[in-house]
Order: structure tokens, then C-alpha cells, then sequence
């Protein structure tokens, strides 16, 4: 019943701040946002990492069909529960500093599509994980088309149409699934692990996983709604997508596209390892030129979800260990770094590099935090981006060497572009647009303290997170192997 | 059978209450004939099957449940139509009279056990949607959109006529049991090529009224001149009611299912086609409505072609949803573009919604939920729908087809959100619109129960 009450608890709070008008409205969200993540952290703590699924429940929906709203909380699930509801309160407190036009409707959207998250992550009924795959899209949609920046409207109907399209051709995919299941048909999701499917059809449903969790993370050549929407969308919407929302692409893989189609992977999975390693490199490089350091973090995102991907299409124990830590790490990271590019960009009106310089200089605190996320981010060891990084490039390593050597550049490259952003803007002569920059405010404090906070813990301990995902994930590739 | 004598006797009462003086006794009296109608509709509800008229209407859950969305959407059309009191020109008692006799005809249509009820049904029908058509007599489009809809649909009865005359004279009977039997009989030595040529031109018949490519061009102009209430009646209650004799009828000829369900297959993608990329180059909402219209029907052709176990259903549910989201569409184009005139002309274009959300966030509410489930978007009702047919199609294993039909889904998402992008994101000189309450109870309820549809549709399973 706590997977019910984790995802019910983000919509009644979101129709509270919605009902409950403008000015408490941030109070609310914040509140509702902080009572997730503690329902959240209860569950962790009876968390049993070896017992498979739990805590779950599960309601006829469409009994005569076999189709039931089921959700439950296994290895993987716990994970990304745990990174959806740290992140969201943090995302909600980001926004506090900007006064954005009807703030009710604005911190309601982010509650729902924290509940949608949730749905994801927790579904044991494949209908119900669609359901929820595709309501996502919906809050922040209207999150980046209401309150985005100027090109909004047609950058948010390419995103959306974009993903819409991926997947519906999953829902395809689902559709028959279903009428493979024996008898009168089921749509659990642990019944499709079981189905004997000819090599032919795991090949095609092979696409139809692969395109619509290659849109949504995005791969490469799939990313082209990706910068843009990153750029134009309000803050707090470009951290949902980016910090949670991506990984949606990447747990469908593991939950579905691996255990379902073994045999479609090893027809097409050199294949999507190799769009997956294109990604990263043709990512970092982007990211080296640009000047604009929202478009920049959005590429390095971009850059790193390939190698999650890479990681995840080895199917091996450190690749998939690896892809999820990361999803932690980057999650974390990239919401860090975002928050900081909407601090400068506050401050000093412009995201630009060259126009940017010496913020340091009246900034200690400014500085600590963003070179520690940075890091993080360009993989230091004893930060977060390490362990995961380092798993990851091993089992790619392992994979293939030479795929391994070409996706290690993305240490190499990932320093340049990260080292380039914050020299541009830290260092350097101060620009008249940094005149009177001030510090830290408490409340920007209180959204990086626990993100820093989090960096080291998974840098320096962080069988705390690879010990819920482990057994879940040995469970997996055995079915992934049989 | 209650409905059919209940609606032609209030039909000619309403045709009476019209010499009365006060007009105003119209409406009312009207929705509590089709409250009565509905009523009654259900007195019969799992009692049957009944044959009625010399074994010529049949009675059973089906055609009831049929009857039952046909009539509720025929209330809630009803119900937004105001009374018309705000034209001059206009007869509401006629309007009203003819609007109760269509449903007769909708009625027989849907019940039909006998090619001759069928035709009957069909007429009835179309000869009061070609005079409502027309409604409008001061306005150009209005009278040219009558000309076309009644000279193709007149061709249309003949050809229908023309294949019911060859099956007749194929099986020796026009009862849909004997052809039934004949079409089992048939082996490959003895086929008869006049019985499928006579299903053949039946079936152009009853595609050309569900609006099917490539029997559809008559379909824009016409849904765009008619008055928009009573496109509003085009667009649900004749495709339901024309699905459902289509659903009976192919079900009678199953056993030849290897010879028909490419026609419809064809038929089915071709109207896909036409119905949503046509629908995007559009530029007045009630235009892009028509194509969309056009585009369900393609939908409900995909469960037809596969013709399995959940089709009766499926389509059954999609009739509704798509019913229920479509009359909460046109309802608010009703409201919006009466406030946004173009030289006296209501502005149907998507222009004219700029700013809706802004002013009258119920209505833009109303209107986005209708599009979502148009397009299919999980939580309402048009996604089961669409759900129901694509499982249809995947219990006869016709995948490729749903394939299609998913590609034509995203071009679908681009011209109904465009309505939405324009309400909501939009800003434009919207003035507060004034609902009546119960045209606002209306749209609420239609809203309402597309959401309800679409978090638990297994509500409805219950109820089937």
C-alpha cells in the first residue's frame, strides 16, 4: 500500500496548492514535495533489497481483460523513487526565487508530474505503465509551453509530438505483447518476461521499445527536440526532463526492453550500442562549442544518457549497477548545475558565455558549490559521476575494447566542455554584466547544500544506493541470460 | 421497439406545440421526449432478443446499448441548441420535429434484421439531416452544403439500392438470417458473383454515410455550411448509427470474411489517410473537425476489418467517447465563435480561440479534454477507445494496420492541439463568454464522463 500512498500523495497535494490559491501555493507544493520524500525514505528503510517486488497493491481495472492497476516497489523501482522524491521538493525550493504568473497552477503541474514519475517506476502492469509514461508528458508540456521562454510554443509542440510519436509505437508493442500472453490474456509485466517470441518478432519489437525509450532519453539521431526544449523551457521544467524525466527512457530499457526481447537485443543491440557511443561523443563535442551554458549542460546530458544507454545494452551486472548509480549521480548533478546556470542567469540577465567573467571574485560560496557539481559531473573520483562512469566504461570495455577506448574520450571531453563553462564564466576579468553580483541566498543554499551533500556520499560510499538495486538487478539478467 | 413509436408520436406532437405561440415550451418539451425515449429504451434491457415487424427490427442488448448512445447524444445536442430563439428565421419546431424523427430512422438502422428496415432506416435519416442541412436559408454555404449532401447521398441510396436488390435476387431474401445462411453455404465451386457484387455496392452505400474515403468529399463542405448544432448531430448520431448496421451487417456475412476484410482494410487505411493528413492543412476549426471526423471513422473501419471477439465492444466504446468529446467540441465552437464574428459570419477559425483560458478557463478546460481524447491521450476516454480497436485488430493479428493507424495518431496530435495551443497559449482580445447554466451542465458532464471513461473503463464493461 505505500507504492499507492507514494503515488496518490503528489496528486492530492497538487490539487491542494491548486485549490488553495496564489499565495500559499509555494508553501504548499514545497510541503506536499518534502511529505513525499519522507513517505519516500520510510519506505527505504523497510526496504527489503532481496525480496523483490513489495509493498505493492493491485486493483481490477479491466477485469474481464486481465488488465490491472498494479504497482509495486522492487530494486530498481526503490532507486528512482528515492532520486524522484529528493528531487522534487529541491526542484519546487528552486523555483521560489523567481515569481512566475499563476503560481498555483505552476506548482500543482510538478506535483502531478511527480505522481506520473512515481507511476512509472512502480508499475508491474504494462498498460498502466504506459498510462503513466505518457501522462508524464502531459504537466510538463504545459509546464514548458506556459511559462517558457520565447520560442516556447513551437519548441514544446516538437518535443511533444516528438515523444508522442515513440510511444505510441511501444503501445503497439504492448497491444501484442498482450495477445501473446496464454489464456485470457494478462498484461503484468513479469507475464511478458515469460513469453517464448519467435527471433523475428523480438526484432521488430526490438524498434518498438528501442524508438520510443530513444526518443524519450534521447539518443542519437532521436535528440533534436532535446537542446531546444532544454533552452526554452523554465527552469524547473528543464530539471524535471533532464534530472528525472530522461530516466524514464533508460528504465524502460532495463525493465522492458531487456528481459522481453533478449534475442532482439542480440540481432540489434551492436547496433544501438554504437548510436548509443556516436551519442556521447557527437554530445561532448557540441557541447564543446556552444556559448550558451543552458544549451551546453543540455548536450553534456545528452553526451551522458548515451553512455547510460551504452552501459545498459552490454546487459552485463556492472552495465546495468553502472547505468542506474549514474541515473542517481546525473540526476543530481545535472538539477545542481541547471539551478546555478538560473542563479547567473537572474543575476546578470545573460546565459552567455563571452558575455560572462569573474564571477568569483564576490561569489566564495557561489563558487564552492558550483566547482563541486562540476566535478561530480566530469567524473572526479570520490564524487558521484565516478562510480557510475567507471562501471559503465568497464562494461563497455568488457563489451568490445575499442567501443570501451572510444567511449572513455568522454572523460577527456567531458573536462573540456566543464572546465570551459566554468573558467568562461567564474574566472577571468569580471564583465559588466556581473556588476554587483551578490552571494548565495539562503534559500538557493538550502537547494545545493543536500545536492553537494549527495555527491560525496555516492562518491565515497555508495554501496548504500548499488546494494538496493543489486539483487533486482541479478534477478534480471538471469532472465535476461536464460 | 418503444423508442421508434415513442419518437413518432412526439415527433408530430412537437410539429403541433409549434402552432402554440410561445416557443419557449419547445425545448423543454423536446428533452423530456428524448428522456422519455431513453427511458424507454431500456425497458427491454436484457430481456431479449425480440423480433418486431414481421422479423424485420430486432431487439437485444446490442442494438439497445446502441440506441442508448445514440439518444443520450441526441439530449445533450439538444440540450446546447438553445432553442434556437436567436435567429429570425428560424423553426424550432420543425428543427425539433425533424431531430425526433432522424432518431427513428437511427433507430432502425441500428436494429435492422432486414435489408428493406435498413433502407427505410437509411432514408428516414438522411431526408431530415438533408433539410436540416439546409436550416439555415439566408446563408449561402448553408444552402449549397444541402444540394451537395442530398444529390450524393442521393447516389449514394442508389447504389445501396442497387445492392440489395442483387443479394435479393443472389439468396431469394432480403432477411439478414438467410444471407446469412446463403453466405455460409457458399463453397468455392459455388460462389456467386452476384452476391458479392450486391454486398460490394451495399457496402459503398453505408460507407459513403459513415463518411469513408474515398466516399468522403462530399463531407467538408457539408459539415462545415450545416449549421453547426446540427453538424454536431452529422457527426455523432449518423456514424453511429451508421457503424452499427455496419457492424451487423458483416457480422451476418462472416463466413465470406476472406473476401471483404481487405475491401475494408483498404477502405480503413485510405480514410486514415485522407482523414488526418487532410485534416492538418486546415485552417477553421470546424473544417479540421470534419477531416477529424473523417478520421475516426477510419478508426472504427480497423475494428470492422479485424471483426474479433472485443469489436463489439470496441466499437461500441469508441462511438461514445468519440460522441461525447465531439459534442463538447462543437459546443464550445458554438459559444466561441458566436462572440467572434467576421462580417456577421461566426469566425470558426482557430484564431478566433486565442485567449480562451484566460477569460473562461472552464471553457478551455472543456475543450482541451475533448481534443486529448480525440487524440487519444491516456486518463480519457478516446484512449481506451483506441485501445479497444487496436486489441481488436491484434486478436485477428492484423499488426501492420495498427501501425498505420499509430502513425496517423501523431499527425492527429498536431491539428487538435493546435485549438489547445491557441486557448492556452495564445494571447488574443477574448471577451468573457456567457454560458447558460444548463448548456454549462452539458459541457461539465460530457467532460465529466471522458475523464471517468478514462481513468475506469471498466465501469462501462459492467454495464455492456
Amino acid at each position: 500500500m505505500l507504492t499507492l500512498l507514494l503515488i496518490l500523495l503528489p496528486i492530492a497535494a497538487g490539487v491542494i496548492t491548486l485549490l488553495a490559491g496564489e499565495r500559499m501555493a509555494k508553501q504548499l507544493a514545497l510541503v506536499g514535495g518534502l511529505a513525499g520524500l519522507g513517505v519516500a525514505i520510510f519506505t527505504w528503510l523497510q526496504f527489503d533489497p532481496s525480496a523483490g517486488s513489495q509493498f505493492g497493491f493491485k486493483y481490477a481495472w479491466l477485469a474481464s481483460g486481465g488488465i490491472s492497476f498494479a504497482a509495486g516497489i522492487d530494486g530498481i523501482s526503490m532507486l528512482l523513487v528515492l532520486l524522484t522524491t529528493f528531487l522534487t521538493p529541491l526542484i519546487i525550493l528552486s523555483a521560489f526565487k523567481n515569481e512566475y504568473k499563476n503560481p498555483a497552477a505552476f506548482y500543482s503541474l510538478i506535483l502531478f508530474m511527480e505522481a506520473a514519475l512515481i507511476g512509472v517506476f512502480t508499475a508491474t502492469d504494462a498498460f498502466l505503465f504506459y498510462l503513466f509514461f505518457e501522462a508524464a508528458l502531459i504537466p510538463v508540456y504545459f509546464l514548458a509551453a506556459i511559462w517558457g521562454g520565447e520560442n516556447r510554443i513551437k519548441v514544446t509542440f516538437k518535443f511533444f509530438i516528438y515523444t508522442i510519436f515513440g510511444s505510441l509505437f511501444m503501445f503497439v508493442a504492448l497491444v501484442y505483447l498482450y495477445y501473446q500472453t496464454p489464456g485470457t490474456h494478462t498484461s503484468e509485466i513479469a507475464a511478458f518476461y515469460q513469453l517464448q517470441l519467435s527471433p523475428a518478432a523480438q526484432g521488430y519489437l526490438f524498434w518498438a521499445f528501442f524508438i520510443a525509450f530513444a526518443i524519450k532519453m534521447p539518443l542519437f539521431p532521436f535528440h533534436t527536440w532535446q537542446p531546444d526544449t532544454y533552452t526554452e523551457s523554465p527552469t524547473a521544467a528543464t530539471m524535471l526532463l533532464s534530472g528525472i524525466m530522461l530516466k524514464m527512457g533508460v528504465y524502460g530499457l532495463i525493465r522492458l526492453l531487456l528481459p522481453i526481447v533478449p534475442l532482439g537485443m542480440e540481432q540489434w543491440g551492436f547496433l544501438a550500442m554504437i548510436l548509443s557511443v556516436i551519442g556521447i561523443i557527437y554530445g561532448s563535442i557540441i557541447a564543446i562549442q556552444q556559448s550558451d551554458m543552458k544549451t551546453l549542460i543540455a548536450y553534456s546530458s545528452f553526451a551522458h544518457v548515451g553512455l547510460m544507454a551504452a552501459g545498459v545494452f552490454s546487459s552485463s551486472l556492472n552495465g546495468l549497477q553502472g547505468a542506474l548509480i549514474q541515473m542517481l549521480a546525473h540526476g543530481i548533478n545535472v538539477i545542481g548545475l541547471f539551478f546555478i546556470v538560473d542563479i547567473i542567469y537572474s543575476r546578470t540577465k545573460t546565459r552567455y558565455l563571452d558575455q560572462l567573467g569573474g564571477i568569483t571574485q564576490s561569489t566564495p560560496h557561489l563558487s564552492v558549490y558550483f566547482m563541486v557539481l562540476l566535478l561530480g559531473s566530469v567524473a572526479l573520483p570520490l564524487t558521484n559521476g565516478f562510480v557510475g562512469e567507471f562501471l559503465l566504461l568497464s562494461s563497455v570495455f568488457q563489451y568490445k575494447g575499442w567501443l570501451g577506448a572510444v567511449a572513455g574520450l568522454t572523460i577527456i571531453l567531458g573536462s573540456v566542455y566543464m572546465l570551459r563553462l566554468f573558467q568562461k564564466s567564474m574566472f577571468g576579468p569580471k564583465s559588466k554584466w556581473v556588476e554587483g553580483f551578490q552571494d548565495l541566498t539562503a534559500s538557493e543554499r538550502a537547494v545545493l547544500l543536500p545536492l553537494v551533500v549527495m555527491v560525496f556520499w555516492i562518491g565515497i560510499y555508495p554501496s548504500t544506493f548499488l546494494k538496493i538495486t543489486e539483487p533486482a538487478v541479478n534477478q534480471l539478467l538471469q532472465l535476461v541470460n536464460n | 421497439m418503444y423508442p421508434i413509436v415513442l419518437l413518432s408520436v412526439f415527433g408530430v406532437l412537437t410539429l403541433f406545440l409549434g402552432f402554440s405561440k410561445s416557443k419557449n415550451i419547445l425545448l423543454p418539451s423536446t428533452l423530456l421526449f428524448l428522456a422519455l425515449a431513453l427511458g424507454s429504451n431500456f425497458i427491454e434491457w436484457g430481456k431479449g432478443p425480440f423480433l418486431y415487424f414481421y422479423d424485420m427490427l430486432r431487439v437485444d442488448n446490442l442494438t439497445l446499448a446502441f440506441n442508448g448512445i445514440v439518444l443520450i447524444s441526441a439530449f445533450m445536442i439538444a440540450a446546447i441548441s438553445g432553442g434556437f430563439q436567436d435567429n429570425a428565421d428560424s423553426e424550432p419546431a420543425e428543427y425539433y420535429g425533424l431531430m425526433l424523427f432522424s432518431l427513428v430512422g437511427a433507430i432502425m438502422m441500428i436494429g435492422f434484421d432486414h435489408l428493406i428496415m435498413l433502407f427505410i432506416g437509411v432514408e428516414i435519416l438522411s431526408v431530415a439531416m438533408y433539410v436540416l442541412t439546409g436550416s439555415n436559408k439566408r446563408n449561402l454555404r448553408s444552402n449549397e452544403a444541402a444540394l451537395k449532401y442530398f444529390l450524393m447521398g442521393a447516389f449514394a441510396t442508389g447504389f445501396m439500392l442497387f445492392g440489395m436488390t442483387l443479394l435479393y435476387g443472389a439468396t431469394g431474401s432480403f432477411k439478414l438470417v438467410a444471407i446469412q445462411g446463403f453466405a455460409s453455404n457458399m463453397n468455392a465451386a459455388s460462389q456467386s458473383y452476384i452476391f458479392y457484387a450486391g454486398l460490394l455496392l451495399l457496402l459503398i452505400g453505408m460507407l459513403f454515410k459513415v463518411s469513408a474515403a474515398p466516399f468522403h468529399f462530399w463531407t467538408p463542405d457539408v459539415y462545415e455550411g450545416a449549421p453547426t448544432i446540427f453538424t454536431t448531430f452529422m457527426s455523432t448520431i449518423v456514424k453511429t448509427a451508421g457503424f452499427a448496421a455496419l457492424f451487423r451487417l458483416l457480422n451476418h456475412t462472416f463466413a465470406i470474411y476472406n473476401f471483404w476484410w481487405i475491401v475494408i482494410a483498404v477502405i480503413a487505411v485510405l480514410t486514415l489517410l485522407v482523414g488526418n493528413i487532410g485534416a492538418t492543412s486546415q485552417n477553421s476549426f470546424k473544417r479540421m473537425l470534419a477531416y477529424s471526423g473523417i478520421s475516426h471513422a477510419g478508426y472504427l473501419l480497423i475494428a470492422l476489418t479485424a471483426l474479433s471477439k472485443p469489436t463489439q465492444n470496441a466499437i461500441i466504446f469508441y462511438s461514445l467517447a468519440y460522441s461525447l468529446s465531439t459534442i463538447a467540441a462543437f459546443g464550445v465552437l458554438m459559444l466561441v465563435s458566436k462572440e467572434k464574428t467576421i462580417e456577421g459570419q461566426p469566425n470558426e477559425r482557430y484564431e478566433a480561440f486565442n485567449g480562451l483560458a484566460k477569460q473562461n478557463p472552464l471553457l478551455a478546460f472543456v475543450l482541451a479534454v475533448s481534443m486529448l481524447s480525440l487524440a487519444g491521450i491516456p486518463l480519457t476516454a478516446g484512449f481506451w477507445g483506441k485501445f479497444f480497436i487496436f486489441t481488436s485488430a491484434a486478436e485477428r493479428g492484423i499488426i501492420w494496420i495498427t501501425v498505420i493507424a499509430v502513425l496517423m495518431s501523431t499527425v492527429g496530435i498536431y491539428y487538435y492541439f493546435r485549438v489547445i495551443i491557441s486557448s492556452y497559449f495564445k494571447e488574443g482580445d477574448m471577451v468573457r463568454i456567457r454560458v447558460a447554466p444548463f448548456y454549462q451542465i452539458i459541457l461539465v458532464l460530457a467532460t465529466f464522463l471522458t475523464i471517468l471513461f478514462g481513468l475506469a473503463p471498466g465501469i462501462f464493461e459492467k454495464l455492456i
